[in-house]
This record gives structure tokens, sequence and C-alpha cells, in this order.
């Protein structure tokens, strides 16, 4: 696959999407520093990609909505790495919300983790990239952020807000060589997803960062993983709204 | 191939702000790669997230003698501040290089050759005496009988063994800015050689260098344009003292009267890709063989740094990466190993755009390019889908220099692998230099990433607590994890090293 980024930064790596990117960055060559809350589970995903002799993945421990610390966190990882060619915000929560439940006890948590974080770590990244004439930002947005949809208002205008912020990002940084691509997956099979079982036009974790690294690596600005959700995404937002509300998507 | 770094840049005026800089590195435990000029194709001068010593701010000259032609300066003297500041006096460098932009303290640390190293080695010869700065901030005076082995390893050390703070050079005496100049058109490989064993035969040349079509292939393969110079004797020039002024050597701000020379490489873009370098090196070849034998005089400038003709030429590369590859071959396997290497290059679809012989002697450096024999420079364009296409048809090169006994040169290098060293100059010389490093640089304080790509991975320099938060004994380190890195054996023991252990 791939082979040109030599350093890369994936948070939220201790499942899901970000674990499998994680992966695949590894598995060509790429050394990757493994960012994510739950130790225990970086620890085995390091150690299942370095196996017995290799040293390409380092374990950082770090919560996302503990923004004040990223920057340390940051630092380390790109002094272990030795370098920095492209970092993946793959880290996100999705809680269950009742269709009447309005609760700032869940929805912040999602905000935090989707978009808070991913401005503390992408800040980061950006400045450094802007420094260094060039990078790959890589966000994970969704196909939830292109409507605000019934079923779970906080995760949509997140993601929405997330596309937004990545936007600026490419718009300050697009002169200076630095890629800024937002992916917007379906439904992926990944623990987020998990309580809610089988969605429709769900695809593994392991297709979906095949998918958004071969968008990254193509300098793609907005890619939908897969692709026939640009489709679905298109219809959708033509929609007026006096009929959109009464469909309950 | 390394792409970009970043690194915490420290650009010092003075012996006390490079000691800063060591204090820094080792209050914070990074590694340091010294910087000159920049000129390096790779990464000698490259030390991601570490501290790179730019030593370009240290720009004076020390002490000048118009009569011995013996000039004293500091490191980030450039080889252009030198011969504009000793010509008008009859003196020239005694070796340069395709720019003048290199300074005096990297030309050392790379033991840099020029077009005329066949008859006086590399600049390392000429040099009669340097101090070494090293990283535990002792002074050396280095001199063929003064800490001769440091001499020897430093000059072609590539900066890994200490800051060569101040040179001592030996200038060569000229009689005029004026070179006279005999361009012969060669058609073939045998024709190449035989041009370059005449010219630096009998009624030597003083300089030599050869330019290759290498597109050219079947019995052309090896055509191209060779040219030597003569320095001019006591009296050939009938107004030394107008050709020696540094204005007269200057290249005119423009080209051709009209392009202004800092945008040519504009101009060059569209040029640079296979088919356009094609019809380049077809028109070049032609053009040759119409001038060929026709004696003529050109400044020193000119002729010698003919890569400053065009200002940030490497930018004309647009997006896709330069890389080259020297290949340093004996006299007797280069004409055969020159023709596979080319040969090898155009079946990979991999066609150097560029490439330029010169001829070369043996010298007595410990890790020295220098051999009896020749060099092909193969300036290659390498776009991003096409690395591992590069690195590939590098390792089959490098083979094909390995089997016949030749040698690499680090400053061209960005390809070349971990334990090419060992392979070139032999476990002996090597595990010598690594001696004399672990003497001067005890803690590895100075690693670009061209010594970690070649010699291997070192464990970062332990950071410095003040004495006494030191724990009062060593703790011997336990045998797991990275600990086992920072004492006990040579840590960068090279595999293979009884005592080492693989990495």
């Amino acid at each position: 696959m791939e082979t040109r980024w030599q350093h890369a930064i994936v948070v939220g790596a201790s499942g899901g999407i970000g674990e499998q990117i994680a992966r695949k960055l590894c598995a060509s060559g790429t050394k990757v520093a493994l960012v994510g809350r739950r130790e225990d589970k970086l620890r085995r995903v390091a150690a299942d990609i370095n196996g017995v002799s290799l040293s390409l993945a380092t374990v950082h421990v770090h919560d996302v909505a503990d923004f004040g610390s990223a920057e340390q966190v940051f630092e380390d990882a790109v002094r272990a790495l030795g370098g920095l060619d492209i970092i993946v915000y793959a880290a996100g929560a999705m809680p269950l919300i009742g269709p009447t439940e309005y609760d700032i006890e869940k929805d912040a948590p999602t905000v935090t983790a989707n978009l808070i974080g991913a401005m503390a770590w992408l800040n980061l990244a950006a400045k450094r990239f802007e420094r260094g004439r060039g990078g790959t930002i890589v966000g994970i947005g969704s196909v939830s952020g292109d409507r605000g949809r019934r079923g779970n208002p906080a995760y949509g205008a997140s993601k929405a807000g997330l596309e937004c912020y990545l936007e600026s990002l490419r718009n300050r940084l697009a002169t200076l060589g630095v890629n800024v691509c937002t992916v917007k997956p379906g439904p992926v099979k990944t623990p987020m997803t998990e309580q809610r079982g089988r969605l429709p036009g769900m695809i593994g974790a392991e297709r979906a960062a095949d998918l958004i690294l071969r968008a990254a690596a193509k300098n793609n600005k907005t890619a939908y993983i897969p692709m026939r959700w640009w489709f679905v995404s298109k219809v959708i937002r033509m929609i007026p709204s006096f009929f959109f509300r009464r469909l309950n998507l | 191939m390394s792409s970009s770094s970043l690194s915490y840049v420290y650009r010092p005026t003075t012996e006390e702000g490079i000691i800063d800089a060591f204090e820094d590195a080792e209050a914070f435990g990074l590694p340091v790669a010294l910087k000159g000029g920049g000129n390096s194709y790779g990464d000698a001068f490259q030390c991601p997230e570490g501290i790179v010593i730019d030593l370009t701010r240290m720009t004076r000259i020390l002490e000048w003698s118009p009569q011995t032609g013996i000039i004293r300066c500091e490191p980030g003297v450039t080889i252009e501040q030198l011969w504009q500041y000793t010509l008008p006096d009859g003196w020239w460098p005694p070796v340069v290089p395709g720019t003048a932009k290199v300074t005096i303290g990297g030309a050392v640390a790379a033991n840099i050759h020029g077009k005329n190293c066949f008859a006086v080695g590399p600049i390392g010869d000429h040099v009669l005496e340097f101090e070494l700065l090293t990283p535990t901030r002792d002074k050396i005076h280095c001199s063929r009988t003064e800490n001769s082995d440091i001499f020897y390893a430093a000059i072609g050390g590539f900066g890994l063994l200490g800051v060569i703070f101040s040179v001592t050079l030996q200038m060569k005496r000229v009689h005029s800015g004026l070179l006279k100049v005999e361009p012969v058109s060669v058609a073939s490989w045998r024709e190449q050689f035989s041009a370059f064993e005449r010219l630096t035969g009998g009624g030597q040349a003083d300089y030599v260098v050869g330019w290759v079509d290498a597109f050219s292939s079947g019995a052309s393969s090896g055509r191209g344009l060779v040219h030597g110079a003569w320095h001019l004797g006591p009296g050939e020039d009938a107004h030394p003292e107008e050709t020696l002024r540094a204005s007269a050597q200057a290249l005119p701000d423009t080209f051709a009267g009209c392009l202004a020379r800092s945008q040519l490489f504009r101009f060059m873009r569209p040029f640079v890709n296979r088919f356009g370098m094609r019809m380049v090196n077809a028109a070049k070849f032609r053009s040759g063989k119409r001038e060929s034998g026709r004696i003529h005089r050109e400044s020193l400038a000119r002729f010698s740094f003919l890569l400053d003709a065009a200002p940030n030429w490497k930018l004309s590369y647009g997006k896709a990466a330069l890389v080259q590859y020297q290949a340093f071959l004996p006299i007797e396997r280069a004409p055969e190993a020159f023709d596979r290497i080319v040969g090898l290059s155009q079946d990979r679809g991999m066609v150097p755009l560029l490439a330029v012989l010169k001829k070369h002697r043996q010298d007595s450096f410990l890790l020295s390019h220098g051999l009896d024999g020749y060099s092909l420079a193969l300036d290659y364009r390498v776009p991003q889908k096409a690395r591992d296409a590069m690195n590939s048809l590098a390792r089959a090169l490098d083979e094909i220099v390995l089997e016949n006994r030749g040698r690499f040169y680090f400053a061209k290098d960005s390809t070349l692998f971990l334990g090419a060293p060992a392979a070139v100059w032999g476990e002996d010389a090597v595990a010598e230099f690594l001696a004399i490093k672990r003497r001067l640089d005890p803690e590895s304080v100075l690693q670009s990433a061209l010594f970690t790509r070649v010699f291997g991975t070192v464990a970062p320099p332990s950071v410095s607590a003040p004495a006494e938060e030191r724990p009062q004994e060593w703790e011997q380190p336990s045998t797991v994890g990275a600990d086992e890195d920072e004492v006990g054996p040579p840590p960068w023991a090279l595999p293979g090293e009884s005592e080492g252990k693989p990495r």
C-alpha cells in the first residue's frame, strides 16, 4: 500500500476505525503513535502490531476530553516518532439517545470527543505542518453531519462542526502544501455503533480504514466512505425542509 | 530517501553559542546534527526532532597571509566568501565543488572533491590543521602530526565527531582569473574514458569533468562532452590584475541578457522530465560536437560553479524528489560497471536526467570516498509514486558498486542502507571510527539522520540531572525495554560486532 508517510499519529487508536487505520499504516511500514484512552487496549494493539521484533507502534495514553494535556502528549508522540507526516483524528463518541431525550450530560461529552478534542489535536498538528510546509490531516466526519436528523442531535451537530472546522484548516493551509482530508463514513461496524445493531449499508472497520487512507493518499478534500454515500447524501440534502420534517430519517 | 524534518535550529556566532546548544541538547536529551551551507543532497545535516546547529553565521576570516596562501577561518565561511577574499591576492581554493555556497566547515566535514580530484585529492589533503569542538566541550587541535587519528577521521567524518571550529587551509597560487578550457566531444564510454586518460595523463589538465548523456544507449551509450581546463601560467594572461578581481568573476545577473538568473529554474521546470531531458541531453551533445576542440578561456568561477549558474535549480524538479546516486569505482572496473549502472537504470525506466563523470585518487582519510578511479554522479527525478522503485534500483546499484569494490559518498547519498559503511570500508575501519566517536562524544550527542540511517540507531543522550539529584549509584539497567540501550554495550554497536546486539 501507500508508503509516503513515515510518521503518523492516530488519535483514538484503541478500537474501531482508528485501530484499523493504525494497523494499516504500520503494515506499510509507517511508524505510528497510538493515542487513546484505554491503555490496556492500546498496549494490546501495539503488541499485536510490533510482534516480537518491530517497534513501529508506540503507546500514548490520553483522554481527548482532557484537551489541556494534548500538547504534552502530542510532543511526546512526535519525539517518539521522530517526525510527523500524517495525523488521523479518529476519536469519537455516539451515545444512544432516545427520541424524546434531551440530556446535556450525554451531549457535552459527545461534542467534546468529536469536536473539541479534534480541535485540540488538529490545531497542534496544523501549527506544526504550517511550519514544516507539508503534512496530511485526516478528520473523520460523518454522513450524520450533512443534515440535522432526528436521531442524535448532538452527534450530528458535532460532526457538522468538525467538517466546518476542517474546511477552515484546509483554507488556511492549502497553499502551504498541507492536505486536510475530511472523510465521511456511513455506518461502520465499530464498538461505537455496537449498541445500535446492524444498520443499513454498514461496512466493516477494516474496509473503512482502507478507504479512508486511500482518500488521504489521493489528497482528496472530502470523501464519502464508501462512495455510494455521496449519492445518498446528495439526495438527502436536496429534500426540502418542510418535507424532511415529516420523514422519519 | 528522507524528505523533510523539523528540528530546533541554533545559529551560533561564537564558541559560547555552540556550547550553549550542546548544553541544551544534554539538558533536554536531544540529539544534535551540524549544518553548514545545507548543500548535501541527503540527510547529513538533518536531525528530526533534535537540535541542528547551523554554523553559517560563523563567517569570520581569522588569519590570511597573501605571502604563503595560508588562511584560517571559521566554519561558516563559504567557498564563495573565501575565493572573493583571496583571489585578488592571486590565490584560489585548492578544491572547489560545483557550487560555491558550501561552507568550509561542511566542505572539510564532507571532505569534498572537485574536478581536480585526480591530481590534488580532496580538500582534506589541503587542510593544514583545524580545531575540533566536541560535544564534551573540549577543543582539540588536530593536524597531521597532532591528534592525527582525529584529523584523519574528522575530515570526511560528516560532523559526527565534533564541530570543525576553525580551519587552516593552504590555498592554491594562480596567475590569472581565467582558465584555458578545452571541450572534447565523445561518442561512447570508450571515448569518454580515453579522453579522460589523455587529459589527466601527460601535459596534465588541472581540471577534468565529463558530462554523460544517460539517455543514450547501445553503441552511443556513454556519449557526452569532456571538459579539460588548465590554469594559466605566469605571463599567459596579459592583464591578471583585471581578471583576478572578484567582480571580473561574477556571473551576470541575467541569463541571455534578459532572464533573471534567480528565476531560471522556473523556465527549466517544463524540461525536467524524461522527454524534456532526453531532448536537452541530445541537444547538448550536438552542440558539444560543434564546439569540440575549440580551446577558449573562461573565468574560474564560471567554469567551477556550474550549479550556481541557475540558483535554486533543485526547485526545477517541482514536487518530485531529486535523488543523486554517486558511485565511485576503481579505475579498471569503472567502464564496465558504469555502463551496467546506466543500463540498469534505463531498463527500470528510471533514466538519470544528468550524469557527471569525474576522476579521483586515493587518499588517507578514514572513511574516505576517494579511490584511484572514477565516479559517476547520477541525478534521478523521483516522483512520489516512484520512491519504492528508486529504492529498489538503488539497492541493485549498490550491489554493482560493492561487488566491484567501489565506494559511496555521504554528501550525495540518500538511499544507502543500514550497515553500508562496514560493507564499503570494512568492519575494522568502521570500528576505528566509532571508537574515536565514543572517545570524543561518549553520550553520542551527535547523531544526524544520516548517522542513524547508515550506522544504526543509538539511544538518545540521557537527560542530565543536576549532580545532587542523580542517584548515588547508577543502577545497572534492567534487561527489559528500551533502558537496555542506555548503558552496557556500545550503543552504536553494529550488528555482528561481538558485544553488540542485533537491532
